[in-house]
């Protein structure tokens, strides 16, 4: 029996990922993003996209050399807030290589849907939008505005460009949206409402309210001297996340029909977790508990043991709380496993893509699994003593494994972890 | 302001800020039929004509602004009436 049908009794149907799609502050494409995160390159600079100088912090994870002209068409591009670009970009990618493009009469066009991640939506199209309204009044602002702040619009705009019919829908959940619109869909698939799911999320925060309420909230790093050393998940020095913007997209497709169709398996899609804090609106719950229960959740759902996790992509978001308490966390769910398992955080080069995390971090999970080779934790200096896990310190690392773990924690209380499996299990008959 | 020099800076207008086809657009040309400009985009369309050429448009006379011609033309009217 296959690892996703060892939990239940009765067959259930296996959810593969044969397509997907990144734009990140160290790439504009899964090529790219890949080759920038296994050197260990950051992609943290000094904000340019407005005048930070006011600001607590003024550096963040901006994409690098983008155009929208490039993309899209100069009447479309109009409509469009920046989150939903990089959500379309991140599809297209996706889409393109699993080789899928309908047409709307298409009987798979009905039976293929969306889920999109987001936490904001069109935070600048909002803020541009209120500030018309307050010098010009309220006839002055624009048609167009509405539709491009909702955040599920992200959704809605994929469906359209691809002919997506199906289940199209949307989660918010913070920092773990873009991992619960992939755990979400996967389970359209099993359920048998879809056979085909375009799942991810993005964000594009890096405004001044962005970065001014963040500031605040005192969460963000303030090494605006050191931009590309900022962002040092689990060591001793780190002082907050950095923000990053762009986003993720798989194509999860029932297995079945996406070996019958020729098409080639990434990875699988074997388990998704998921638990509540319910402690405070920012903070973890100390000890990690809530945590270890997304993770415990997701190993059972994968009917994997702690024994088979090869790598765990952490949520690693350089704030004091978050990486002690994912430590314990990871101690907590795999016990003396914790210690044999390379964990690393891709944030330490992205830095936080917020809603759109979860999607670029699985991304990450399946190329790790895909080529064998774990990135980086980088800017790990000063170990921390509460920080004691083999966090795969400034270089990659060759390693041959079957199943990654990816956690994604979210303000509100929101803990979700998926795991992956390898193309081998993926391919491999229940 | 004439009409030739509304015609221009609408044109400007209908490109630059709408991002129209500058070959499709002349006097004769239906916003809706040829101009693929949707009904959420005649909305856009009216408020940078208002913020132009600094005139009111409202929705009764809007209602019958169909062509780039008759826009033209409602233009014309309200600024030298």
């Amino acid at each position: 029996m296959a690892a996703g049908d060892r939990v239940r009794g009765n067959q259930r149907r296996r959810v593969v990922v044969t397509g997907m799609g990144v734009i990140s502050p160290v790439g504009n494409d899964v090529d790219s993003f890949w080759k920038s995160i296994t050197e260990g390159r950051s992609g943290i600079g000094h904000i340019t996209r407005f005048d930070a100088s006011a600001m607590r912090t003024r550096i963040a994870g901006d994409v690098k050399g983008y155009d929208p002209g490039h993309y899209f068409d100069r009447k479309d591009v109009r409509r469009l807030d920046r989150v939903s670009q990089f959500f379309m970009i991140a599809a297209r990618e996706a889409m393109a290589q699993a080789g899928i493009a309908y047409d709307p009469d298409d009987e798979a066009a009905a039976r293929s849907g969306v889920v999109f991640g987001g936490g904001f939506g069109g935070m600048e199209s909002f803020t541009e939008e209120i500030r018309i309204l307050d010098r010009r009044g309220p006839d002055r602002v624009s048609p167009t505005g509405i539709p491009k702040i909702i955040i599920n619009m992200s959704a809605g705009l994929v469906s359209i460009e691809h002919n997506l019919l199906g289940p199209v829908t949307c989660v918010v959940t913070a920092c773990s949206a873009s991992a619960n619109a992939i755990g979400d869909a996967a389970e359209i698939i099993r359920r048998g409402a879809a056979d085909m799911m375009l799942a991810g999320g993005s964000e594009a925060t890096i405004t001044d309210y962005g970065i001014a309420g963040f500031a605040q909230a005192r969460a963000l790093s303030s090494r605006n001297d050191e931009p590309e050393r900022a962002c040092r998940p689990f060591d001793a020095d780190r002082d907050g996340f950095v923000m990053g913007e762009g986003g993720g997209a798989l194509v999860l497709e029932e297995r079945d029909r996406a070996q019958a169709r020729g098409a080639t398996i990434l990875a699988e899609v074997l388990g998704y977790g998921m638990s509540a804090d319910a402690y405070h609106i920012t903070l973890p719950r100390p000890g990690g508990t809530g945590a270890a229960r997304a993770m415990k959740a997701a190993m059972a759902d994968a009917g994997i043991d702690s024994s088979e996790v090869s790598y765990i992509n952490a949520h690693g978001t350089s704030t004091e709380a978050n990486d002690a308490t994912e430590t314990a966390a990871i101690k907590l769910a795999l016990g003396d496993d914790a210690y044999r398992v390379p964990v690393s955080s891709t944030k330490s080069m992205t830095g936080h893509l917020l809603g759109g995390a979860g999607a670029v971090e699985a991304v990450a999970s399946i190329l790790a699994l895909e080529r064998s080779l774990i990135p980086p934790t980088i800017n790990l200096d000063t170990p921390d003593p509460e920080c004691d896990l083999d966090y795969v310190p400034n270089q990659p690392r060759e390693f041959s494994g079957d199943y990654a773990m990816s956690n994604s924690f979210g303000f509100g209380g929101h803990n979700v972890t998926l795991v992956f499996g390898s193309s081998g299990v993926g391919n491999k008959e229940g | 302001m004439d009409r030739v020099e509304i015609e221009s800076r609408l044109r400007d207008v209908l490109v630059s800020e709408l991002g129209l086809d500058a070959d499709k657009i002349n006097t004769a040309a239906n916003f809706e039929q040829d101009l693929d400009v949707d009904s959420l985009g005649v909305v856009e369309l009216l408020m940078a004509m208002e913020d132009e050429f600094g005139v009111k448009i409202p929705d009764d006379e809007a209602e019958h602004i169909h062509t780039v011609g008759e826009a033209i033309e409602l233009v014309h009217t309200k600024l030298n009436a």
